[in-house]
């Protein structure tokens, strides 16, 4: 997929949300494309939902509002529910299974579940599901490299925090290699 | 750049310039009279105006105690020896014009902004002495914020507060600090507590605050009262310059043009009035606190 | 060439401010700017800097006033309601001719508002930043590159004129993260001397006033006049537009800062399906970019304005065009973000000979629009 991409990432405050969406614009700016990065902010934050537009694009960005997407990453059912209408016929939807549940599918985009919050606690990745479903992403999409993205997790885990690069992109690594559920 | 030079002519820098070549003029002055002369070559001088004024003639009214202050301000300066590094901030009310009769640098600022105006100086130029001079309308009603802020956050400037329970420029109208039954233009009936609320005493207030280094209230109604606001208003300075934290002096002052009194009985009415309500005295001196504490150890 | 890193539009005009020489920041917490004063609270005071948290927008400006008068460069941010309180002070910026950066990272409004992206201050910032005869500079940016460009300039063009600079950003520009190359930092030597600071006279000078208080008529007359005479030479060599796409553009987009984004989606849109879009997005807002206008009139069949208000700046394009061509309009507000396909359905009927003025109208009569 080496056209646009227009992301939309949503789950719950906590859920890592915005980190997924840096690290997916990361690995678009290193492979030299345009990227945008918007997150929701203000009370709605505080009130548990986060939602983050990514766009990737070999044009500059028009607006960075990711209202029709044709990527959406769902972290949890309310989630999935309100942005699920919104995406473009025969586009991308990850979601992570553990936490939306039974969910209401639509027959004309492609579906990838990946059981993410279990995979992460099975694999000592505790709160890693995020980077589990941008590996996803990277699998179902190929929207970048390996590489980048790697190097997208290095320049987007904080100095302080180095230390836990390693278990990001052994998430990463988990969610790429994740294939049983392809609807 | 052309630009810039032409703003350098502007009237406001002119008019700066003038004042401040003056003072210049008479620093040269001073150097020719302090040079070795034989005491009968020349008479004893008694009285002359401080450096840090400059020869401007004021627009106060007669017998209006805005003179005496801005003087002790002004000995105070030349005393301390900081005019060169001293920034004064008046802000709007009968000292607006201040800017031009002291001889340091100054700023105007808006209706009771001095101390947010003050404290950006003084955190652009630490080693600078930044002081406010302030009226009760200024201080106590719309610059309250400014005030308290400035005073919690032990800013290291100085405010000489001028409190004559008036609004004095705008031609008499009532004071956060007008006493209870005070006739003035808008409390025409007196001031009723029931309506108008109760007058404030800033620094009974203030003195509550932790970044309060010196809070005290004087008056100018005699000599003797003159020379304590000197020394007042000089150990405010002395904190500042020692790094101490927030000074403020209160001066009981008059106003007999909106008093409707003459300057001997705006006095008496001070007297019999202001300082009943509004006691004399040191309410906070942190240095005098920390001394004591030390002398009780 | 410098590295490029992933910023918000916050961060980068903060960081691009710092570099600028500024070590001077007095806020007041309010969303969406909020990043702004977070980031300067944590870099200033690691390099010698000052950020206060003030008691108040009022407050927060004059102390900027302050540190302005004494010849630093000095910066404040807020949003909206913030900046109507800033107002007063901001008079007294431009009457006391002091350089300052004023940040306003708009939200809905009027009143308490909403803080989703907004255009709605345009005339507040063109027009009447507080009371008096006089103007702020005001800029537009309309990417994260571009928030750090503008803060360096505003800091350059404030000294050079001796006036306050308003970046007029969004929440949308100051939100989001895109790839940024921060300017080189600027070193003591290469700020401008600043003579007539009131930083001490240190007994070599004559003494500095700043001031804004003229009692004769004629002293005012005289110094908002040669105030207006710098404005005439910012008029004359500070408009700054961009065009995109039109050299042969019959239909002309006029949109600045996040509208100007969607506009320029809208254009590749349009010309996709035929009609010869272009777009010129004006940087300055004040300076209003008129030869930018001007240049495009004759080969101009229609103008089409949108901002994210309900026609504000669109008053400025009709005065330059002055009746010579059709001027469009197509609006959302109070937080509604366009999008790209509304412009472009704008467009096709501009195209087919309609006069399009559309503005939204209450959702529940109308489904959105009229």
């Amino acid at each position: 997929m080496r056209g646009d991409l227009n992301i939309m990432l949503a789950g719950f405050g906590g859920q890592g949300i915005l980190f997924a969406g840096k690290i997916i614009a990361y690995a678009g700016m290193i492979d030299g494309r345009e990227i945008s990065w918007l997150p929701s902010y203000g009370p709605e934050m505080r009130g548990g939902t986060a939602n983050c537009s990514v766009c990737l694009s070999d044009e500059p960005i028009g607006s960075p509002l990711v209202t029709d997407p044709n990527v959406l990453i769902a972290m949890n059912l309310p989630s999935y529910e309100k942005f699920i209408d919104a995406v473009e016929p025969g586009g991308v939807v990850i979601v992570d299974s553990t936490m939306v549940g039974t969910c209401t599918l639509r027959q004309d985009v492609e579906y990838y579940t990946v059981p993410a919050t279990s995979l992460a606690e099975e694999n000592g990745l505790k709160g890693l599901a995020n980077v589990i479903l941008v590996g996803k992403l990277l699998a179902a999409t190929q929207f970048s490299t390996r590489a980048s993205c790697e190097q997208a997790i290095d320049k987007s885990v904080s100095a302080k925090r180095a230390s836990l690069a390693e278990a990001n992109k052994r998430a990463l690594e988990l969610g790429t290699l994740w294939t049983a559920s392809k609807c | 750049m052309s630009e810039t030079a032409a703003v350098a002519d502007r009237p406001t820098n002119t008019l700066a310039g003038n004042a401040g070549e003056k003072a210049v003029e008479k620093v040269a002055e001073k150097a020719v009279e302090k040079a070795p002369k034989k005491a009968s070559d020349k008479p004893r001088v008694v009285f002359e105006r401080p450096h840090a004024l400059t020869d401007v003639v004021t627009n106060y009214c007669p017998g209006c105690s805005h003179g005496i202050i801005q003087r002790l301000v002004a000995e105070t300066l030349d005393e301390l020896g900081i005019e060169g590094s001293t920034i004064g901030v008046c802000p709007v009310g009968c000292s607006v014009t201040a800017y031009n009769f002291y001889a340091c640098d100054m700023a105007q600022a808006a209706h009771g902004r001095a101390p947010a105006v003050a404290t950006g100086i003084k955190r652009a130029l630490p080693e600078s002495i930044v002081f406010t001079y302030q009226g009760d309308g200024d201080l106590a009603s719309i610059g309250m914020a400014e005030t308290v802020h400035a005073a919690t956050r032990g800013e290291k400037i100085t405010v000489i507060f001028i409190n004559n329970a008036i609004y004095g420029m705008t031609g008499g109208q009532m004071a956060p600090t007008s006493l209870p039954g005070q006739v003035t233009q808008t409390s025409p009936y007196g001031r009723s507590v029931e309506e108008a609320g109760y007058p404030i005493r800033v620094c009974e207030m203030l003195a509550t605050l932790d970044g309060v280094a010196l809070a005290q209230r004087v008056t100018v109604d005699s000599p003797k009262a003159v020379r304590a606001t000197k020394r007042a208003i000089k150990k405010a300075f002395q904190y500042q310059v020692e790094g101490l934290g927030f000074t403020i002096i209160e001066v009981l002052s008059t106003c007999p043009t909106n008093w409707g009194l003459t300057p001997a009985d705006s006095f008496a009415w001070l007297e019999e009035n202001m300082v009943p309500y509004y006691p004399l005295g040191v309410y906070r001196d942190a240095k005098a606190e920390a001394a004591a504490r030390e002398g009780v150890l | 060439m410098a590295e490029k890193v992933l910023m918000k539009g916050n961060e980068a005009l903060a960081e691009a401010a710092i570099r600028a020489g500024c070590r001077h920041f007095f806020g007041y917490p309010i969303t969406p700017q909020t990043e702004v004063a977070a980031y300067m609270a944590k870099r200033l005071p690691k390099i010698g800097g000052v950020y206060l948290q003030a008691e108040s927008e009022v407050a927060a400006i004059n102390m900027v006033y302050g540190a302005a008068a004494a010849g630093v460069r000095v910066m404040t941010s807020s949003s909206s309601p913030g900046i109507s309180l800033k107002g007063e002070g901001i008079s007294y910026l431009i009457g006391a001719d002091l350089p300052a950066l004023i940040i306003n990272v708009q939200r809905g409004g009027p009143g308490l508002g909403g803080i989703q992206p907004s255009q709605a201050d345009y005339w507040m910032a063109t027009r009447a930043t507080g009371h008096g005869d006089g103007h702020v500079l005001v800029f537009a940016p309309s990417t994260v590159q571009e928030m750090a460009n503008l803060a360096a300039l505003a800091f350059e063009l404030g000294d050079r004129y001796r006036a306050p600079v308003m970046i007029l950003a969004d929440g949308l520009l100051g939100q989001m993260m895109e790839p940024v190359e921060l300017p080189e930092p600027l070193t003591e030597a290469d700020l401008p001397p600043k003579p007539w600071a009131i930083d001490g006279h240190k007994n070599q000078r004559a003494h500095n006033t700043v001031n804004s208080l003229f009692l004769v008529a004629q002293e005012l007359e005289d110094s908002i006049t040669s105030r207006w005479v710098r404005y005439e030479q910012i008029k004359a060599s500070e408009q700054r537009a961009e065009t995109y796409r039109t050299e042969d553009a019959e239909y002309v987009i006029v949109a600045y800062g996040a509208a100007s984004r969607i506009a320029r989606s809208a254009v590749n849109t349009a010309r996709e399906q035929g009609i010869k879009a272009g777009l010129i997005r004006p940087i300055t807002l004040w300076p209003f970019p008129v030869d930018a206008i001007e240049a495009s009139i004759e080969r101009t069949a229609a103008y089409l304005v949108t901002e994210f208000s309900m026609g504000q700046m669109v008053e400025d394009v009709r005065l330059t065009v002055n009746g010579r061509r059709p001027v469009n309009f197509f609006a959302h507000t109070g937080g509604v973000v366009p999008t790209p396909d509304e412009v472009v359905e704008a467009l096709r009927r501009m195209q087919a000979g309609e006069s399009v003025h559309i503005v939204p109208v209450h959702s529940k009569l109308t489904g959105g629009y009229r």
